[in-house]
């Protein structure tokens, strides 16, 4: 990988379509050994770019959902409590000592998302690649949290008292999303290079509909890129992501259509539309229109 | 230095001059981008430095105009924003007429009568209209604002506090750890009990003409509010939404409150309610920011916009808000309906329908907020 067109061909390879920024973003990031913070509407394939990292690099992915009140209990590590009681009992039964050291050792650590990233290297030494870290919606977390999270991507280690620091040899490819629901804190931002993915315009959605959706007649797939770009103009609560659209033409694709028509549209809309009043808004504007507007983009 | 350490210097100078904050850290990464894609082509340098240096959105506007300027080499252009109108809230220094209203040109001088009666004047302040106030009164109203404290109803939390009562979810992690101390033999229990914790906090302030006696008085509570705990958001409601709850956070209620109304480009303009709410819906409430939140709404209701779109956003809100406060200073007096256009129309939304036009009632707010 030696400059962004070539990472451009290789997220393309693995069935993912970026434009140059977002390239460029991820050329950087994996160079520079950053993490990269991606923001941007629901369903404009955030998420995705993890996946896709990992499929390319051949890393494990690692996801770490993020949630309101997540703690380092489900984000880093707890100890397995049951198991070490039964451990206790065991010993006594056979009649030995108990040592506590015994029961602070890594077969009892269980180790969540954070610390399976940094603690790679031990669980298999035979994988080249360093996993894919992806913490997925991290405004939903608090801000403490991302006070944390902010330490452990600084310098990759993990210390649990009990045992002893845990340190990352390879650091983790580390993507970190945000539906901006709220503004992620400065500081966290700072550590990140940072990229805005937008929806994409009319030539690329169709590419990405080609790509993801191959069996989609070509006409329709015209068609349907032409009318969710129609649809994202009429402002609309949702505007329709590229997965939406996905789903769609292959939901159009299993209906037997080889182009848009308004019937077809009308007992679909529920696939690309998911708000009522959006729905509505679309009856209102004229699915006819819509149909037409779609066969004029498309050709 | 070498050449894309250079040019990122020269840059990332270029933006902080154009109000764009850049932190060195930044600069230095930017360096490193550079050198990792080269300075040849304009689309890799561009998106380099949209990678290293742009952090939020808002911010590429800024970012590209100044590229251009620096990648043509046409420095001289004036990079910053145009800003429309710089209002200063003459909060202190008793000009609070010329806050009041920036066109008139003073011939009106404020009226400067002292409370007479210095120990009783907090009791006397604290049922007084907003809209009454001299400007001494306000400098006092504003110490006593600052007492104000907003907390928001209290959820359940995921998470789990030890307790001395039996017979919530047992404690395992504490339970192995007194065991130890029992030669392993689990006698005694620990167990865990969810914790709470208050929910979020956002109040929409309506900062248009109408509310122009009261909007002084309450983007100071906002900023009581804001500067008060960390889970409230503070947005100002004109001719369209704008958010204010990083330029209140400063500690410093005078900077906090003029960087705020530095920031309302549509101060005492007109207002468009359902609009600033559905921007509100779109940009971040619906998305999480007012999912189970305390909204609260400080407006008189008065609306140009269209009473149906009110409606419609309101009712969104409702759906997905915790419970909506609408706070209308008007409500105080005695002859008061709900006739605006814009009230009748987000009344059926609305949880709690409070006064706010004197400290009390914003006293009586905060219970209100905090049940």
């Amino acid at each position: 990988m030696e400059t962004v067109a070539d990472v451009r061909a290789a997220l393309e390879l693995h069935q993912y379509l970026a434009d140059e920024g977002l390239a460029t973003a991820i050329f950087l990031a994996l160079r520079l050994k950053r993490p990269l913070l991606l923001e941007g509407e629901a369903g404009v394939g955030k998420t995705e770019v993890a996946k896709v990292l990992a499929r390319w690099t051949g890393g494990e992915l690692v996801r770490l959902q993020c949630y309101e009140g997540i703690d380092a209990a489900q984000a880093v590590y707890e100890w397995d409590y049951s198991r070490q009681l039964l451990h206790l009992r065991a010993v006594e039964a056979a009649g030995e000592a108990v040592v506590e050291d015994e029961l602070y050792s890594e077969r009892f650590l269980v180790k969540r998302p954070l610390l399976r990233a940094i603690a790679y290297e031990g669980e298999a030494l035979d994988a080249v690649a360093p996993p894919v870290l992806l913490v997925d919606e991290v405004d939903r977390a608090d801000d403490e949290f991302e006070a944390f999270l902010l330490e452990i991507l600084s310098d990759y280690s993990v210390t649990v008292p009990e045992l002893g620091t845990f340190r990352a040899s390879d650091p983790p490819i580390v993507v970190v999303t945000s539906n901006r629901t709220r503004d992620v804190h400065d500081a966290l931002k700072r550590r990140c290079l940072y990229h805005w993915i937008a929806h994409p315009d009319f030539e690329r959605e169709l590419a990405i509909l080609r790509l993801r959706a191959p069996e989609v007649p070509d006409t329709l797939a015209r068609q349907v890129a032409g009318a969710v770009a129609e649809l994202r103009e009429l402002e609309l609560y949702k505007p329709p992501g590229v997965a939406e659209t996905i789903d769609w033409a292959n939901a159009l694709a299993a209906l037997g259509q080889e182009q848009l028509d308004e019937q077809a549209v009308d007992v679909t809309l529920g696939t690309i539309l998911k708000y009522r009043e959006d729905q509505e808004r679309t009856r209102a504007h004229g699915v006819r229109e819509l149909v037409a507007a779609a066969a004029g983009r498309g050709g | 230095m070498a050449e894309p350490a250079r040019a990122a210097v020269g840059f990332a100078r270029l933006l902080r001059g154009a109000g764009l904050d850049v932190p060195v850290g930044a600069t230095v990464t930017f360096a490193d981008a550079l050198a990792a894609v080269g300075v040849v082509r304009r689309d890799g340098v561009y998106w380099a430095g949209r990678a290293t240096l742009v952090r939020r959105p808002e911010d590429t506007d800024l970012y590209d105009r100044a590229f251009r300027a620096w990648w043509e080499r046409t420095v001289e252009v004036d990079l910053r924003q145009p800003v429309t109108r710089t209002i200063t809230l003459g909060l202190d220094t008793g000009d609070d007429r010329a806050a009041a209203d920036p066109d008139d040109d003073g011939d009106a001088p404020p009226v400067d009568d002292v409370v007479s009666v210095r120990y009783s004047a907090a009791e006397v302040l604290r049922q007084r209209d907003f809209a009454t106030y001299t400007p001494a009164e306000f400098a006092e109203a504003r110490r006593l604002m600052s007492d104000l404290r907003l907390a928001g109803a209290l959820r359940r939390s995921r998470r789990h506090r030890p307790t001395r009562h039996r017979g919530s979810r047992p404690d395992l992690r504490r339970t192995v750890r007194r065991a130890l101390r029992t030669g392993g033999e689990p006698i005694s229990r620990a167990s865990l009990a969810p914790a709470t914790r208050p929910r979020r906090l956002v109040l929409l302030c309506d900062v248009s003409g109408s509310m122009e006696p009261y909007a002084r008085a309450l983007v100071r509570f906002l900023h009581a509010a804001v500067v008060g705990r960390t889970r409230v958001e503070a947005f100002a409601l004109g001719t369209r939404l704008t958010r204010i709850t990083r330029e209140l956070s400063s500690r410093d209620p005078d900077a906090a409150v003029a960087a705020a109304a530095h920031r309302v480009v549509d101060w005492s303009g007109g207002t468009r309610l359902g609009e600033g709410l559905r921007a509100f819906n779109d940009e971040w409430g619906v998305r999480g920011m007012a999912r189970g939140a305390v909204v609260v709404i400080l407006s008189d209701g008065w609306d140009r916009g269209d009473p149906e779109l009110l409606a419609e956003q309101m009712a969104r809100l409702q759906r997905v808000a915790h419970r909506v406060v609408w706070v209308n200073p008007l409500k105080a007096s005695p002859d008061f309906a709900p006739l605006a256009r814009g009230m009748a129309a987000a009344l059926p939304y609305v949880d709690e329908f409070v006064e706010g036009h004197s400290l009390e009632s914003l006293e009586h707010l905060a219970e209100v907020v905090a049940r």
